[in-house]
């Protein structure tokens, strides 16, 4: 799910979020699997030269019920959220929360390496960290 | 209670926040909050309860790699704010917390005094 920022009738930051979010990005892919809005759990990606590094802002999950996967260059988070339900006789005012199943998925670039991923899950973020292929790392030629 | 988030426009220019996602449920003995805070350790989250508003504010820390470069950013911005006025009959001396996995639940009690008392209707 996307995270509304507290001033939403900001006009600027509005254009600012439409045009981030139509900006094509190297091993995201929007287009054909919608839009990065209002999603559970909102991601972040980054890389560096050595790794891939995401990040699934999943809160309230037990981490032991997460299922991730690789395969075919391509990563599945999936799981399922349950929140409190609110007692018989009580009022919703407010109810923005997701819950139930969810299952998110991103393509990853081409020199990962998919034997060498760590996932941890602290603070309700589920951060994935997978190595690049040695091979595709970045050398210093030495010029003789 | 109700949602006085935006009202602070100033404020907000100054320090762009997320803003969390809450239910909240009220039942006869008081209300029930929950928000959505991933990323924030316990030690960055903000409760504070003023002149009749609670403010929830908490601070994001990721373990990012040094020399990391964003690719892809759904969370843009580092930390969460919301504000809720409360109304009276609430009694902020009592109100309870827990955080776990990024989820912040809290329970505000109502006054003794205004605990439910059953209203008989009679029908002459």
């Amino acid at each position: 799910m996307r995270y509304r920022t507290l001033f939403p009738r900001d006009v600027f930051a509005a254009l600012e979020r439409m045009q981030h979010e139509m900006q094509p990005s190297f091993d995201w892919s929007p287009s054909i699997r919608g839009g990065s809005g209002d999603r559970y759990p909102a991601m972040n990606v980054g890389g560096t030269p050595q790794s891939v590094e995401i990040y699934a802002f999943a809160p309230g999950v037990d981490a032991a019920t997460l299922d991730v996967q690789i395969e075919k260059g391509v990563l599945t988070i999936a799981g399922e959220r349950q929140v409190e339900t609110p007692a018989e006789k009580a009022a919703v005012h407010i109810d923005e929360r997701f819950a139930g199943r969810f299952r998110r998925v991103v393509t990853l670039p081409d020199d990962i390496d998919a034997d060498a991923v760590q996932a941890k899950y602290r603070d309700g973020v589920l951060h994935i960290s997978i190595a690049r292929k040695a091979a595709a790392q970045p050398r210093r030629i030495a010029v003789q | 209670m109700s949602d006085n988030t935006t009202k602070p426009a100033e404020e907000a220019r100054d320090e762009r926040s997320l803003l969390p996602a809450v239910d909240v449920f009220e039942d006869a003995g008081g209300i029930t909050l929950y928000a959505d805070l991933p990323g924030v350790p316990r030690d960055s989250l903000s409760l504070q309860v003023e002149a009749g508003n609670l403010t929830i504010e908490g601070e994001i820390a990721l373990a990012v790699p040094a020399g990391m470069e964003a690719t892809h950013a759904e969370v843009d911005l580092s930390r969460y704010r919301r504000a809720f006025s409360l109304s009276k009959e609430l009694d902020t001396e009592k109100v309870k917390a827990e955080f776990a996995n990024g989820v912040l639940k809290l329970r505000i009690p109502k006054a003794e005094h205004a605990q439910p008392k059953k209203i008989e209707i009679r029908i002459d």
